[in-house]
């Protein structure tokens, strides 16, 4: 483990892409102590206004002090993408591995699932889902997770059906282990490297995807601080406040792209070729 | 050779018939009564049996499913609640504008990716490497609802050279085409330049070049024609997610098309529209990336001989 980060801080952006990711734990760890104001009270008179000593992002359309929400912004991405990823991981470790052992019919049915599923193009099935179950924190875990988990589980079960091959594994099987065993010893381990560079760019992918919903009003509920909302909300004032745009903007930015590089210094520092997807 | 267009097509049909299932279930997975949800609580009950009569909510699940499975060949989705127009009539009203924005976008992406790729190629690990390498990696992380708001910023308000929002000339198609195809635009270029560099490493290319070619013709003549088909199929293959994509653009930019017709329809709580809006998007990806293999299984002999 300790190698791993070594060899993943050598990565000159992978380092980079750390330390964002270790402020912006922080940040999102002690909003309530480095917020300046409560994210949630309004002083509409004060609406729009730029950034000042007092609002050091300026105020939204609400008079609402920006720095405050962009901080609890940054704890809500950072659950819903580490959300989604756990709950999406615990389904594809279930699918990938009774796919792989069991094979023939159930493997047919998790290979036409993960068809249909992928056929649904980038957040059409989370916008259909979300758009029905209504805006939720839970909602969104789970209009994410139901596309999330298809790529753990491609993973986990071509591990399978690669060690299922193996010789050692048949004389396992003779001497009476257990599949479970087989799981936990062989495959797991193996399989760890693809799927922990998968879970990285999968936390991405969540924050922007419940940003992108959040934007388009079907993301968490008003007046919770999401940075896709307050794009959405701010986008309506460009010509007056374009601070609203660019300060979560940069913050959404800034985290997609640390994840992004963190996730190519794993891959490399990893050796995982890209065969996925 | 027909046995692998044969084969690719019969994937597609269990595919398709999946995904309509898929959409038939969003309305039943709402959170209680969708009758109630569409109308309110406090709804006259009268009122509220006549919805459920018109969007056959009355009949049993399995009856519904064969109704809206037996609807779709006869290009039959339902009916708005809102407008009690067809979905289907209102989908095609709005469907052109998509198609337009979808297919400026995707033009402007080739346009773009094919020089540059190459030019990152033909010049890897020069400065035009480089810094195409970090447009493309920029490109790639931001997201189109952060892209759009800024492309305004930048040419609305800023320089006041492109409208905000709106349909109708060619100058309100710039910003939601560029919002829509740079991501496209960057991971194509990603393409070109990867499989060029691909090509180039091969025999043919020397043995080109030894005949007395220059390395641009044995680019232009040789190389390029070969590293075309993984592009093609990347290009197909990201057609849906501009489909996608299209919602949030379209939403940006007050465009008239089908992914705004979608949020019109979450916003006014009509769902037989919502349905529609999905499904339409969805089986056109479907087709799109059928289409795309059987182009590329045409271009490529290796493909359907696998």
């Amino acid at each position: 483990m300790n190698e791993l980060l070594r060899r993943t801080a050598r990565h000159r952006g992978a380092a980079a892409g750390l330390a964002v990711l270790a402020v912006m734990v922080l940040a999102a760890a002690l909003a309530p102590v480095l917020a300046t104001h409560d994210p949630f009270v309004q002083s509409l008179d004060e609406g729009l206004t730029g950034p000042t000593a007092a609002h050091w992002l300026g105020q939204d359309k609400f008079g609402r002090d920006v720095f405050s929400r962009l901080l609890h912004g940054a704890r809500l991405s950072l659950a819903v993408g580490i959300g989604t990823v756990s709950i999406s991981l615990a389904i594809g470790l279930i699918a990938g591995s009774l796919a792989g052992f069991l094979g023939g019919w159930a493997d047919r049915v998790f290979t036409s699932t993960c068809d249909v599923l992928l056929a649904f193009p980038g957040i059409l099935l989370a916008i259909g889902i979300a758009a029905v179950r209504g805006p939720s924190f839970g909602n969104v875990l789970f209009a994410l997770s139901v596309l999330g988990w298809v790529g753990y589980a491609r993973v986990i079960r071509a591990q399978v059906l690669k060690v299922k091959a193996m010789e050692f594994v048949e004389s396992a099987r003779a001497v009476g282990a257990p599949p479970s065993r087989m799981l936990l010893t062989h495959i797991l381990p193996n399989a760890l490297s693809p799927i922990l560079v998968e879970a990285t760019f999968g936390v991405a992918r969540a924050i922007v995807a419940e940003a992108g919903l959040s934007f388009l009003g079907l993301g968490v509920a008003a007046p919770a601080a999401s940075w896709g909302s307050m794009i959405g909300e701010g986008r309506h004032f460009l010509f007056v406040a374009p601070h609203l745009v660019t300060a979560p903007g940069a913050a959404i930015l800034l985290t997609v792209m640390a994840f992004n590089f963190v996730g190519d210094g794993l891959r490399d520092a990893l050796d995982v070729r890209e065969d996925m997807r | 050779m027909n046995r692998y267009f044969l084969r690719r097509l019969l994937h597609a049909v269990p595919v398709a018939f999946g995904v309509v299932t898929v959409v038939f279930l969003l309305l039943h997975m709402m959170p209680g009564d969708p009758v109630e949800i569409m109308l309110g609580e406090s709804a006259v009950p009268a009122l509220k049996e006549e919805l459920r009569k018109e969007l056959h909510l009355d009949r049993p699940v399995l009856v519904q499913y064969v109704e809206f499975l037996a609807g779709l060949p006869r290009g039959d989705l339902g009916v708005s609640f809102r407008s009690h127009e067809p979905v289907a009539r209102e989908i095609a009203r709005r469907f052109p504008a998509t198609l337009l924005l979808a297919a400026t976008s995707i033009a402007v992406a080739i346009l773009v990716a094919l020089p540059l790729g190459m030019l990152a190629a033909t010049r890897r690990g020069k400065a035009a490497d480089y810094l195409s390498g970090i447009a493309a990696m920029l490109s790639l992380s931001i997201p189109n609802f952060l892209l759009g708001p800024l492309l305004v910023l930048a040419f609305s308000v800023q320089m006041g050279i492109l409208p905000v929002s709106g349909y109708g000339s060619a100058r309100h198609l710039v910003l939601p085409a560029a919002t829509l195809g740079t991501g496209m635009a960057a991971l194509l270029t990603r393409m070109v330049r990867a499989t060029l560099l691909e090509e180039l490493r091969k025999e043919y290319v020397t043995a080109a070049e030894a005949r007395g070619l220059s390395r641009r013709a044995a680019v232009a003549m040789h190389a390029l024609r070969n590293a075309l088909v993984p592009v093609a199929t990347v290009l197909g293959l990201s057609f849906g997610a501009v489909l996608a994509g299209s919602v949030i653009a379209e939403t940006i930019f007050a465009w008239p098309g089908i992914g705004r017709l979608l949020i019109q329809a979450i916003d006014a709580r009509d769902y037989p529209l919502v349905q529609g809006c999905v499904l339409v998007i969805a089986l056109c990806t479907v087709a799109v990336n059928l289409a795309t293999d059987l182009l590329c299984a045409r271009l490529d002999p290796r493909i359907r001989y696998e």
